[in-house]
C-alpha cells in the first residue's frame, strides 16, 4: 500500500489517520452510516443488545435506538425478505447474516428477490440493500461457520460483491457500499477482524484510484498475486518472503469481485507479465478462473505463462484441525509462483 | 373460524346498493376479462396465463378494501382480479403474459401493487417488512399503512409463510395475510397439502386473529378484509384470512386438470358460481335488474376488446432494457455486453 501511495506522490493527512481494528473500523463505518442517513437500518440475528458475535454491531443499538438497530427472530430468509418490503418502503437496510453458510437458508431470497426487483420493476423499485457477511475461514469454526460464497454470488446478476482486505478499506468500502442504490454483498474476512491497522478515515483512495476500483498493495515487476479479503494479508507476507530472493512481486488487492476491475487487472499483468489468482474458495468454477479467463483476454500478448491458480479445494470447508491444509498458505502460494517463473513453452 | 376482535367505525358499515353493483361490475370484468386471456391464449396472442375463474369474489372483495393512497399489495401471479379492482392498467399488468417484461409493465409504486412473480410465498416476507417500514415511519394520524400478502393453500407450506407470520407477529407489523384456499396446488389438493386442517388455523400459534371465511361470497370477503385492515391500520398487528374458494379451470393454459379430477368433483368442489350468488342477492334486494347485469356485461366486453387491442399493439421492449435495468449504476462488464450485443445483433 506504501508503495503505491509514494508512487502517485500523494502523503496521508497524519491528523485523519487512526490505528483500528477491522472490527472497529466496521463498527465505526456504520455508526457513521447511521448517523448520515436516517434511513438506513441495521438488522439480524443478535446485532442488538449483544452487539452482535463479532461485535461488529456493539454499541450501536445503544447509540441509534431499537427501531434503527435491532434484533429480528432467527430465520435468514426472513432477514432477508424483510429487507426487500423495507428497501421498497424507502428503507436501506444493512442486514447481517450471522455466519457465510447460514446464507444458504437465504438465497432464495437473495438470488430470486433481492437481486431481481429493480429488474423486475424496471428499476422502480431499487434494493439498495447493503448484505454483510462475515466470511471465509481461519477462525476454526464449526461447520457452516467458515465458507466462501463470492462465486455463487457474483454469478448472479443483479448483485454486486466485495470485499475489504484491511481495517481502512473495511472503513471506506463499507461506508461506501451503504450509500449505493444496488444491493451490494459484502463479505468480511472474519480472521481479519481482529488485526490492526492504519484507517485514515478522511480519504478512501489516498493513491488516487477509483472507490469501485482494484488496488495495487505492493508494486512489483517480476509477477502479480491476485487476491481478496484474508488472502491480501497472505500474499504481502509472500511478497515480503519472495523480496528476499530478489523476486519482486506485484500484490493486487482485487477489492470487488462483481464488478472486477478489468482495467487495473490488465494494467498490472501487463507490467509483471505474470499471474497467480489466490482465493479460499474451492478450484472448480471458482472465481479465480474469471480472473485468469480477464487476464488471458487482456493480456494473451505479453503473458509469459499460463496464470495460476492457488485455491481451497472441491471439498466440504474442513474441520479446524485440516483448516490450514484447505487454506492456501505461504508454501502453496510460493510453489504456484515458482510453476509460473518456471514455465518453459512446449 | 374467527379471532380477529369485532371491528367498530367505518369497517362496521354495510355495503351501499352503489357499491354491491361496483363489486358486481367489477367482478363480471374480471370475469370476462379471465376467461379472454384463456381465448388469447388459444388464440396465440399471449403465450400463457393463470386462470381464476371462480376466486373473482376473493379477489375482488378483498381487493375493494385496498386505500390505495397509503396501502400496498403482494401478489403472485394469480391475481388479476385485485389488480384490477385496485385500478392497475391492465395493458400493462397483462404484459408479464404476453412475455414482454417479467413482472408487468405498470408502475408498482404508483398502483401499490408489487410486481408479479412466479416464487410462492417470495413476496410474503416481502410485505412484512413493508408493513415494518410503516411502524418505523409512523404516520401523523396514527393510522398505518397497511400491507396486505395474497398466496395459496400451495404456497403455505413453503417456509417463508412460516418465517412471515412469525415475524410479523413478534414485530407486530401491519400486514394482512389474504390466503386464497383454491382447493389445489397444482394437481395436489388441500387435503394432502396443508396439515392441520386449515391455514387458517395455523395462525394461532403465532398468536395471529385468523378469519376463515366463504371466499366465494363477496359481501363476506369485503366485510373480512375491511375488519383485518382496520385492526392492522391501528396498530394491532398482523390478520390472516383464509377464503375458501375454488379452482375452478386449470392451473395455468399449459395444465391438464383432467389428469388429477374429474368433471365430478369439479362440480361438486365448485359448488355456485359467485357471479351467480352475487346477482341471486342483488336481484333479491331490488338492488339492481337484468338491464344493469346486461350494461355491466357490456362494459366488460368493451373493456376486454380495449386491453387486447393494447395487448396486440404490445411490442417488445428494446433489447437495450434488458441491460440497463439490472442495476440502478451499471456495470463496465454489462455495457461491454451491451456494446458486444448492440454490435452482433443490431447490424444490419
Amino acid at each position: 500500500m506504501s508503495n503505491s501511495t509514494l508512487e502517485s506522490g500523494k502523503v496521508h493527512t497524519p491528523a485523519s489517520t487512526t490505528v483500528m481494528s477491522m472490527q472497529q473500523a466496521l463498527n465505526r463505518a456504520l455508526d457513521e452510516v447511521l448517523a448520515e442517513n436516517p434511513r438506513t437500518l441495521i438488522f439480524g440475528e443478535d446485532c442488538g443488545r449483544l452487539g452482535g458475535v463479532f461485535r461488529i454491531t456493539d454499541g450501536l443499538q445503544a447509540k441509534h435506538g431499537e427501531q434503527r438497530v435491532f434484533d429480528t427472530p432467527l430465520a435468514e430468509s426472513g432477514i432477508l425478505g424483510m429487507s426487500v418490503g423495507l428497501a421498497m418502503a424507502g428503507f436501506h437496510p444493512i442486514p447481517e447474516v450471522q455466519f457465510d453458510g447460514f446464507a444458504y437458508p437465504a438465497i432464495n431470497q437473495i438470488v430470486c428477490q433481492i437481486a431481481r426487483m429493480n429488474y423486475r420493476s424496471r428499476g422502480t423499485l431499487p434494493m439498495p440493500i447493503t448484505l454483510r457477511v462475515p466470511s471465509f475461514g481461519g477462525i476454526r469454526a464449526p461447520e457452516h461457520h467458515g465458507e466462501s460464497l463470492e462465486a455463487l454470488f457474483a454469478h448472479v446478476p443483479g448483485l454486486k460483491v466485495v470485499s475489504p482486505s484491511n481495517p481502512h478499506e473495511a472503513y471506506h468500502l463499507l461506508k461506501y457500499a451503504a450509500t449505493r442504490p444496488d444491493p451490494v454483498i459484502f463479505m468480511e474476512p472474519k480472521s481479519r477482524y481482529w488485526q490492526k491497522g492504519e484507517v485514515d478515515t478522511a480519504s478512501h483512495d489516498a493513491d488516487g484510484g477509483s472507490p469501485t476500483g482494484a488496488k495495487v498493495m505492493r508494486a512489483g515487476r517480476h509477477l502479480t498475486l491476485v487476491a481478496w479479503g484474508a488472502m491480501v494479508a497472505r500474499c504481502l507476507q509472500v511478497a515480503e518472503l519472495a523480496a528476499e530472493d530478489g523476486i519482486e512481486i506485484e500484490v493486487l488487492d482485487l477489492r470487488w469481485l462483481k464488478p472486477i476491475d478489468t482495467a487495473a487487472l490488465a494494467a498490472s499483468v501487463r507490467k509483471t507479465r505474470r499471474a497467480v489468482v489466490v482465493h479460499e474458495a474451492p478450484l472448480t468454477s471458482g472465481l479465480g478462473a474469471e480472473v485468469a479467463q480477464l487476464i488471458t483476454q487482456s493480456c494473451f500478448d505479453t503473458l509469459k505463462a499460463p496464470v495460476e491458480r492457488v485455491t481451497g479445494f472441491d471439498v466440504p470447508y474442513p474441520s479446524g484441525d485440516l483448516e490450514d491444509e484447505y487454506i492456501p498458505n505461504i508454501d502453496r502460494i510460493l510453489f504456484g509462483i515458482q510453476r509460473v517463473l518456471e514455465y518453459k513453452r512446449g | 373460524m374467527d379471532t380477529l376482535p369485532v371491528a367498530s367505525g367505518d369497517a362496521a358499515e354495510p355495503l351501499t346498493p352503489a357499491q354491491l353493483r361496483e363489486l358486481y361490475s367489477l367482478m363480471v370484468a374480471v370475469r370476462h376479462l379471465d376467461t379472454s386471456a384463456i381465448a388469447w391464449q388459444r388464440q396465440g396472442i399471449i403465450p400463457g396465463y393463470a386462470p381464476e375463474l371462480g376466486q373473482e369474489a376473493a379477489q375482488v372483495g378483498s381487493g375493494y378494501a385496498v386505500d390505495t393512497t397509503r396501502d400496498f399489495v403482494f401478489p403472485t401471479y394469480r391475481e388479476m382480479g385485485v389488480a384490477r379492482t385496485m385500478g392497475v392498467d391492465m395493458v400493462a399488468y397483462m404484459s408479464t403474459h404476453k412475455a414482454t417484461w417479467h413482472g408487468g409493465l405498470y408502475d408498482p409504486q404508483e398502483s401499490r401493487l408489487a410486481p408479479i412473480q412466479a416464487v410462492v410465498a417470495g413476496s410474503v416476507l416481502h410485505a412484512v417488512g413493508w408493513a415494518h417500514g410503516q411502524t418505523l415511519a409512523g404516520t401523523a394520524d396514527g393510522k398505518l399503512g397497511v400491507a396486505m400478502t395474497y398466496f395459496g393453500d400451495g404456497a403455505s407450506s413453503q417456509g417463508d409463510v412460516h418465517e412471515a407470520l412469525n415475524f410479523a407477529a413478534v414485530m407486530n407489523a401491519p400486514v394482512v395475510f389474504f390466503v386464497q384456499n383454491n382447493g389445489w396446488a397444482i394437481s395436489v389438493p388441500t387435503e394432502r397439502q396443508v396439515a392441520g386442517g386449515s391455514v387458517a388455523a395455523r395462525a394461532a400459534g403465532y398468536g395471529i386473529p385468523a378469519l376463515q371465511i366463504d371466499g366465494d361470497d363477496v359481501i363476506a370477503v369485503v366485510e373480512a378484509t375491511r375488519r383485518a385492515f382496520a385492526h392492522a391500520r391501528s396498530g394491532n398487528g398482523p390478520v390472516l384470512i383464509e377464503a375458501m374458494t375454488y379452482r375452478r379451470g386449470p392451473h395455468s393454459t399449459s395444465d391438464d386438470p383432467g389428469r388429477y379430477r374429474s368433471l365430478d368433483e369439479e362440480r361438486d368442489g365448485a359448488g355456485m358460481d359467485p357471479l351467480e350468488r352475487l346477482k341471486q342477492r342483488l336481484l333479491a334486494d331490488g338492488i339492481a335488474d337484468e338491464a344493469f347485469f346486461a350494461e355491466a356485461l357490456a362494459a366488460a366486453k368493451a373493456e376486454e376488446e380495449q386491453i387486447r387491442t393494447g395487448i396486440q399493439a404490445l411490442g417488445s421492449r428494446p433489447g437495450t432494457e434488458m441491460f440497463d435495468l439490472v442495476f440502478q449504476e451499471t456495470t463496465p462488464a454489462l455495457q461491454a455486453q451491451a456494446a458486444n450485443w448492440r454490435e452482433e445483433s443490431e447490424h444490419v
